[in-house]
């Protein structure tokens, strides 16, 4: 696990959003932090390489454009695992992926920019891996917003 | 609803990230031919507008710390799984809820929260207590805990 000090959790905690849109961002967020931009940005380089950062950007909610998401799931057999997993991780639309601990054991998250694809998508993997993949299409959402600060 | 070809470009050109330079907008408005002024005018009003629900970092959560994540799920009586859904959503440690099909009769669940801690006990504390909210009206209930990452990326649409 990679060594954080406060001032990497300082950005964790205080950079999940509200990134400025003005002329030097960067600068603007170190400034608020107490740090130089040189060193805000050398900092996020090195999260984002150590993967503690999986990204540094806007989180686009795609259905406001005419997009879906779609949570789905596969029971994937054990000694196949690895193939299926490499299946599903290679078609773009898989946005993220988990291995879960249920007789269905891989939680996937379809994200298209048209409705329409999502089926395609389903159809692709079902016909790739011969599994059939449970769709959990949500019907209501109650609340989201997925802001951890660091606990490291 | 917005998305004209620029809107679309700027997703396309801002999905994996913003550049880590001083002045990543107009690095960015130099990729796609428009100015500095104009990116940060059309990010904003996709902020606006909830395309984009904010702009900053996404952690690892694993690796800052969240090493156990849950996705609680419920069967919760249609008639008051609204009413309820709401309540659990607004559980200050619950970052997700939802409502999805069933999928009968291997799926019997029609809620869904997500729970995070540093232990499984953590997670399972604080799924009693939404099991406390519930009551009567919710007929069974699991959790299934993450134990790998297999693809975190986000949106991909093509270029």
């Amino acid at each position: 696990m990679p060594e954080l000090d406060a001032i990497d959790r300082a950005i964790i905690d205080t950079l999940q959003g509200d990134f400025p849109l003005t002329e030097r961002p960067y600068a603007l967020a170190a400034e608020r932090l107490g740090i130089v931009e040189a060193d805000l940005l050398a900092r996020l380089e090195r999260m984002l390489a150590a993967k503690v950062l999986t990204r540094f950007g806007p989180m686009f909610q795609i259905e406001r454009m005419g997009g879906a998401f779609v949570l789905a799931a596969l029971a994937v057999p054990e000694d196949r695992y690895e193939t299926v997993a490499a299946q599903v991780n290679a078609l773009p639309q898989v946005a993220h992926n988990y291995r879960r601990e249920h007789l269905l054991n891989m939680w996937f998250v379809l994200a298209t920019e048209k409705p329409g694809g999502i089926a395609e998508a389903v159809a692709q993997i079902e016909a790739e891996t011969g599994l059939p993949v449970h769709a959990f299409p949500k019907e209501r959402e109650y609340f989201v917003q997925m802001q951890l600060e660091a606990r490291v | 609803m917005i998305g004209d070809d620029i809107d679309r470009a700027l997703i396309v050109a801002t999905q994996g990230g913003l550049p880590l330079v001083g002045e990543p907008y107009r690095a960015l408005g130099e990729g796609l031919g428009i100015s500095a002024g104009e990116v940060i005018e059309r990010l904003g009003r996709m902020l606006e507008r909830g395309v984009i629900r904010r702009i900053g970092a996404v952690p690892n959560h694993y690796a800052i710390g969240w090493t156990a994540n849950g996705m609680t799920v419920w069967d919760v009586d249609d008639a008051e799984v609204d009413r309820l859904g709401g309540l659990v959503g607004s559980l200050p440690f619950v970052t997700h809820c939802y409502r999805r099909p069933r999928s009968l009769p291997a799926w019997p669940y029609n809620l869904f929260a997500m729970v995070h801690g540093s232990s499984r006990d953590e997670c399972a504390a604080k799924a009693g207590e939404i099991q406390a909210l519930l009551g009567a009206a919710c007929r069974a209930s699991d959790i299934l805990y993450s134990t790998r990452i297999l693809k975190k990326t986000g949106l991909r649409i093509g270029a």
